[in-house]
């Protein structure tokens, strides 16, 4: 795909991505790709502004999850820090009625929804599994498993498919997110089988932040992942996962080629695991610190920052308020995550069953006996 | 040149060991290169034997055990980490239709020496996925051995062991217990065949039979018993598949009393066999029914919950206790 001068930035990987707007905050106008699609993207100054007060948003929110972890809060948390525009911006690009199928880190795309940002807290505090409602939100619970979610994802958009609502501007579509690390699993691979097969009205988002855990991008794959679709038989695009201008304009294409009833698409986001893999995680044993340093040139960021100073679309006055709302958002939200409750242990014993079981229901009443034996002793 | 270390430390040493004596063995998993795995067992491994011998896999736990079996056939003995017991169901095709019957089919002719590795078991506040005890399944299934090590001690000989069983063999890890410490004779030789039940503790009004992280709490429990004045004997089961349940129904016939114990959800699980032998074995003898102390029939839940999800001393003692009141 690399044609168009703009569409290789000087920091690019070979092969080129879509870039539409460089680390230093030039705006590129738009790329056309081999495959004679063009992208760009026409955004008001508001818009510009508003997709500012996202990243900005999600970076705070992740900061204060991260202080949360450490505070011995949640048991863990899986940080999105430099996938900020790779979420945001592909986000932003669903239209109300499309439907997300999330990993475990992606509460940028979360946010971006219009969800409360408490709500994979649970989860991560060990209160919850998840505990949301996906068609109620049109936000899948989070997937731990690697991979999983690309066949839930497929599944789903098939069903879009039966229910006659694909191949009009107004229809839906679906996009699946997971890594590079996922790309290995059987799973995934089975869902790009599926997808391509039947048509299914899917956009899989891989966000490539070369590392899983520890394990470089080279232990997944031989070509860069964008053109594993190729052998499935859709289209596979790069783009500048640290580019949210990029990341908007050709997930918001791609999804309109699924809702329009032309079959899925593969996104690679180029993009970079700035922290740890989650609070676990020590990335000092396998990587080095320069390569850290040399992706903070290309953060997402302030890169948008320079763009609105420049043009002189925001100033500091702006840029001001911006912090101190998220800093706002990010208190309330601490606030809310130590009030969050523990549950009653016997809980434990709900849901497990729509239709319930009365062995279970001996069990749950033999537990609650066991439990209220205690009750008034010093246990 | 005994040395006390974390039941983490004695299967790195043991991993270590497995890889000096024979050049065919192979390490493969996720993460288990440069970081060492997430719990650190192949620590420093392939630093030392290199990336053919410890192999950073793609992310595919079906391609780990799948391109296993091919190695196997090909002479090698590949030991597979499976980063968390609940990842290990990619892979549960390979192992259960693959591992389990190549020996059965080519009557004989194809044995894969393959040790599958996998942290198992709750108690550390993790997500879900990182906590369950998928045993019995694969106790369930014909053609695999499946063992568990509840002290490094027997980390460190067991999975040398394994290793060198020409049968394949699921290795479970008490995770909870990986920091625990005792003592370990590095130059030293197993104490038992691997595929034998051990008394850990000596006793003669009741037997508490429990395997990998519940071991410990057994022997908790019999302490506070003790305190009671109520001697219990505590069996370490160490195999699971096959079972050694000599001792067990040797103990049962003195004590007349039998507690089972796992963190596994007690439909089916291992206790339901160990009940049904001992009561088939000993019946004369018991007092009481053998009861079991279990994980409840529900997923495992969240952190907040899992203490009490948990059989712990106290269940454990109610279970005594029943048993006495029988
Ligand atoms: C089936 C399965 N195997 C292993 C794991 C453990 N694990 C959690 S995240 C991860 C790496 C994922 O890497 P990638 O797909 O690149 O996503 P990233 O975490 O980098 O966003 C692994 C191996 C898992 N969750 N599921
Ligand atoms: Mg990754």
């Amino acid at each position: 795909m690399a044609n168009g001068e703009s569409e290789v930035g000087a920091d690019a990987p070979a092969g080129g991505f879509v870039q539409l707007l460089t680390p230093d905050g030039e705006r590129v106008d738009s790329v056309t790709t081999d495959g004679g699609v063009t992208y760009s993207v026409d955004f008001t100054d508001d818009e510009y502004r508003e997709l500012y007060r996202d990243l900005v948003t999600v970076r705070r929110l992740d900061a204060e999850a991260t202080a949360l972890q450490r505070q011995g809060e949640l048991g863990i948390w899986a940080s999105l820090l430099g996938q900020e525009a790779a979420q945001v911006g592909s986000g932003r690009a669903l239209r109300p009625q499309d439907m997300a199928f999330p990993t475990y880190r992606e509460h940028g795309v979360l946010y971006t929804r219009g969800i409360d940002p408490i709500m994979p807290f649970g989860l991560f505090r060990g209160v919850d599994q998840g505990g949301w409602d996906p068609n109620e939100f049109k936000f899948n619970t989070y997937t731990i498993v690697i991979g999983a979610q690309t066949l839930h994802a497929t599944g789903y958009a098939m069903g879009v498919t039966m229910d006659g609502k694909t191949g009009n501007p107004d229809g839906e579509a679906v996009i699946a997110y997971f890594g590079d690390g996922a790309t290995s699993q059987g799973d995934v691979n089975e869902a790009f089988v599926w997808s391509g097969v039947f048509n299914a009205p899917i956009v899989f988002f891989c966000q490539n932040n070369q590392y899983a855990i520890s394990e470089p991008l080279e232990r997944q794959t031989r070509i860069p992942l964008y053109r594993r679709a190729d052998g499935y038989g859709f289209p596979g695009v790069r783009i500048d996962g640290n580019d949210v201008l990029a990341s908007y304009a050709v997930t918001r294409a791609a999804l309109d080629h699924a809702r329009n009833g032309e079959g899925p698409t593969l996104i690679e986001a180029y993009t970079y695991r700035m922290g740890a893999h989650t609070s676990s995680d020590d990335p000092t044993r396998y990587r080095i610190a320069s390569e850290v340093e040399s992706w903070k040139a290309k953060d997402p960021i302030s890169r948008l920052r320079t763009f609105l100073a420049k043009q002189q679309l925001a100033d500091d006055t702006f840029f001001a308020e911006v912090d101190e709302t998220a800093r706002t958002v990010a208190l309330d939200l601490r606030e809310r995550v130590l009030a969050m409750p523990d549950p009653q242990p016997v809980t434990m014993f709900d849901n497990v069953y729509p239709e319930g079981s009365p062995e279970l229901d001996a069990q749950r009443a033999a537990f609650a006996r066991y439990q209220a034996s205690f009750e008034g002793s010093a246990h | 040149m005994t040395e006390t270390v974390t039941l983490g430390k004695a299967l790195n040493h043991g991993l270590r060991r497995a890889l000096e004596n024979d050049p065919k063995v192979l390490i493969m998993g996720e993460d288990v290169g440069k970081l060492g795995g997430v719990f650190r067992i192949t620590d420093g491994l392939q630093k030392d034997f290199g990336e053919n011998r410890v192999i950073d896999t793609p992310l595919a736990e079906s391609g780990i055990i799948g391109t296993a079996i091919g190695l196997a056939i090909r002479g090698y003995r590949p030991v597979c980490e499976i980063q968390f017991d609940g990842f290990v169901f990619p892979a549960f095709d390979q192992i259960v239709s693959q591992v389990s019957k190549m020996h059965y089919r080519s009557l004989g002719k194809v044995r894969l020496p393959i040790v599958i590795r996998i942290p198992f078991g709750g108690g550390i506040g993790a997500v879900e996925h990182h906590s369950e005890s998928p045993e019995a399944y694969f106790s369930h299934t014909p053609g695999l051995k499946v063992v568990s090590c509840s002290n490094p001690s027997d980390a460190y000989h067991m999975i040398q062991q394994s290793i060198v069983s020409d049968d394949p063999v699921v290795f479970f890890e008490p995770k909870r217990r990986y920091w625990e410490k005792g003592p370990v004779d590095l130059a030293g030789t197993p104490d038992l065949p691997l595929h034998t039940a051990r008394v850990v503790q000596e006793g003669t009004d009741a037997t508490v039979v429990a395997y990998g992280p519940m071991v410990r709490t057994a022997l908790e429990a019999a302490q506070a018993a003790a305190e009671d004045g109520r001697r219990i004997e505590v069996i370490d089961l160490r195999t699971l598949s096959p079972l050694d349940l000599g001792p067990v129904h040797e103990s049962v016939r003195k004590t007349g009393r039998c507690v089972v114990v796992h963190e596994a959800p007690g439909n089916l699980g291992l206790g339901a066999e160990v009940a049904a032998r001992v009561t088939e074995e000993c019946f004369y003898s018991l007092e009481a029914p053998v009861l079991r102390v279990t994980g409840f029939d529900v997923p495992y839940p969240a952190a907040r919950v899992e203490e009490e999800y948990l059989p712990d001393l106290d269940r454990v003692l109610d279970a005594v206790d029943r048993s006495f009141g029988w």
